[in-house]
């Protein structure tokens, strides 16, 4: 048969590279080429090989963002995964066989909530409630007598990061639930029930049977999570603005704060690059997992 | 002894799920409250009236109103850019298995994980030197790409399966490859590509990073941009922050309500497939 105007697939990908090409490809070389500079922002860059590298080495504020990376890591990938791996199975094989599960997708939406919210407006809900004088959280904790507690939960050195923490749990814990619980529809049941045939405890279930079955989606939430967790910027703006003195500093508001308020543009620069390649690093083992999963699959 | 045993876990569960909506009971309460009674009474008191007038003010003082269209604008324009460009991308990749498809494929993922301060200074630098620093559609064009990196990931391994005979069928019917992508794989795909328009639209709502750096001037900013400077020049009062609070959640909610489904279902998609 003959096709007039025939041209090739490739030819839709055209638009999608150019945008690619001059939205991220440019930007990043650039950003990267930046890091081998001093520069201001203003004027010429002036070459530097891996000065900004070096520095970044010895300096302090530098790692311990990183540290504080690690603690985010906790707060968004570790406690929520396992948090959310015990409500899953709880609301999926629990609430939902015994309560229906009208009342369990209820539940699972109180949980999913704080997920939809932009972060900038969950710090500004939590800076109140954290306040340490006219904030809700030291209110409950006078009225119930527990006024000792008392805290200026955001603004002490000492708890500042804990708080946050406490923070991003609540933000990311829906994300896993709701993962966790699509991936228990796929077990299938024949296994639950010859389990409970052999007398297996609920717990003793979850063990053998429920955490073995929906590995696949654990290995990627806590993937997807830890590089969310290093990506961390919105919430430390507004909860902390990376104080008091450094204490709740992260990577991406450290390369934030270089920019746009020390304009030490070469060294921001530096400091977003190690980030990416250890998220590109990350993606790459997440990526790899994902392709094997799915081979096991077929 | 099931039975018994069935309701203190019910209970835990229902307690645990309280405490996590609690925070935007607490904000809807102390928002409708008078400073007056909110300094005298403290946050925890149920409210004795509405009062209406610490929203009022707030909605005037930041001219509200035009941050929500702002947000609506920006955040529409870049979910149906983005699902676009996706459609296009995903059918070269998922129909047109264009050579080095993994390597293509693998790059769109990877852009989307890149974080975004890796890109923020050189967009920062190149939208000034084009002129378009300070402008609601650089961010489109920015948020357009970067939600579509995602959204060729997806629909491309979805297109991947797509039933080939309907293709052929199509094409032996003398359509070309143009009006097979737009009159039959799109037409088919439409579940998978609301999915990606709600999560576009949503995901583009919240981001934080990006606007805060590109819209400085009062008339182009986002609600989020908005509220997270307005909070971080700490000049708010608790009821004032309560109203900029509710006034923040309220969207969220409404887009929560209407999408949960969506949103609850496209997740698990996203995340396995």
């Amino acid at each position: 048969m003959n096709r007039p105007r025939e041209y090739p697939y490739t030819l839709f990908l055209v638009p999608g590279a150019l945008a690619f090409f001059a939205v991220i490809v440019v930007p990043f070389l650039m950003n990267t080429g930046i890091s081998l500079t001093h520069w201001q922002g203003v004027g010429t860059p002036e070459w530097a090989g891996l000065d900004n590298y070096r520095t970044l080495l010895d300096d302090d504020a530098f790692w311990e963002s990183f540290r504080h990376s690690l603690a985010m890591v906790v707060a968004m990938a570790a406690i929520p995964t396992a948090l959310g791996l015990v409500l899953a199975a709880s609301l999926f094989d629990f609430v939902g066989k015994h309560f229906g599960s009208r009342t369990a997708s209820v539940l699972r939406a109180c949980f999913y909530l704080p997920q939809v919210l932009p972060i900038a407006v969950a710090g500004i809900v939590w800076s109140w409630i954290l306040a340490p004088d006219d904030g809700a959280l030291n209110d409950v904790l006078k009225a119930v007598g527990l006024g000792s507690l008392r805290h200026d939960w955001l603004g002490d050195p000492d708890f500042a990061l804990y708080s946050v923490m406490g923070v991003m749990v609540w933000v990311q814990l829906g994300f896993p639930l709701v993962v966790f619980m699509a991936g228990l529809q796929r077990v299938d049941p024949s296994l639950y029930e010859a389990a409970e045939l052999d007398g297996a405890s609920w717990w003793r279930r979850f063990w053998h049977v429920t955490l073995p079955q929906i590995r696949p989606e654990i290995s990627v939430v806590l993937l997807w999570c830890t590089i969310a967790a290093l990506k961390v910027f919105g919430a430390v703006y507004v909860l902390t603005k990376g104080g008091p003195g450094g204490a709740t500093n992260v990577p991406s508001y450290f390369s934030f704060q270089s920019f746009f308020e020390k304009t030490q543009v070469g060294y921001g620069s530096a400091v977003s690059t190690v980030l990416t390649v250890i998220i590109l690093a990350l993606a790459l083992v997440a990526l790899r997992l994902q392709t094997r999963a799915e081979d096991r699959e077929r | 002894m099931r039975a018994l045993r069935r309701y203190p876990v019910l209970a835990a569960l229902i307690v645990a799920a309280v405490l996590m909506v609690l925070p935007f009971l607490v904000v809807a309460v102390n928002a409708v409250k008078s400073p007056a009674e909110y300094s005298s009474n403290g946050p925890l008191s149920l409210p004795e009236g509405l009062y209406l007038d610490g929203i009022k003010d707030f909605w005037e003082r930041v001219d509200f109103g035009q941050k929500l269209i702002n947000s609506v604008l920006i955040s529409s324009s870049v979910a149906v850019g983005a699902a676009v460009l996706s459609v296009l991308n995903a059918y070269a990749i998922g129909i047109g298995r264009v050579k080095g498809r993994p390597w293509v494929l693998a790059f769109f993922v990877l852009a989307n994980m890149l974080p975004q301060e890796a890109l923020v200074y050189p967009v920062y630098y190149l939208s000034k030197q084009v002129g378009l620093y300070d402008t609601r559609l650089s961010v489109i064009i920015v948020f357009t790409v970067i939600q579509a990196a995602f959204g060729t990931y997806l629909l491309s391994s979805v297109l991947g399966a797509f039933p080939r005979e309907i293709i052929e069928a199509a094409r032996i019917d003398g359509a070309n490859k143009w009006q097979v992508l737009w009159r039959v794989v799109v037409p088919v795909s439409r579940p998978t590509i609301g999915v990606l328009l709600v999560f576009f639209f949503i995901w583009t709502w919240n981001e934080f990073l990006l606007p805060l750096v590109m819209l400085i001037s009062n008339d182009n900013q986002t609600v989020s941009v908005a509220l997270g400077v307005l909070q971080g020049q700490r000049l708010m009062d608790a009821t004032m922050t309560n109203a900029a609070a509710l006034l923040g959640v309220l969207p969220a909610v409404v887009f929560f309500l209407i999408f949960q489904r969506t949103l609850t279902r496209g997740i698990a998609a996203g995340a396995v497939k």
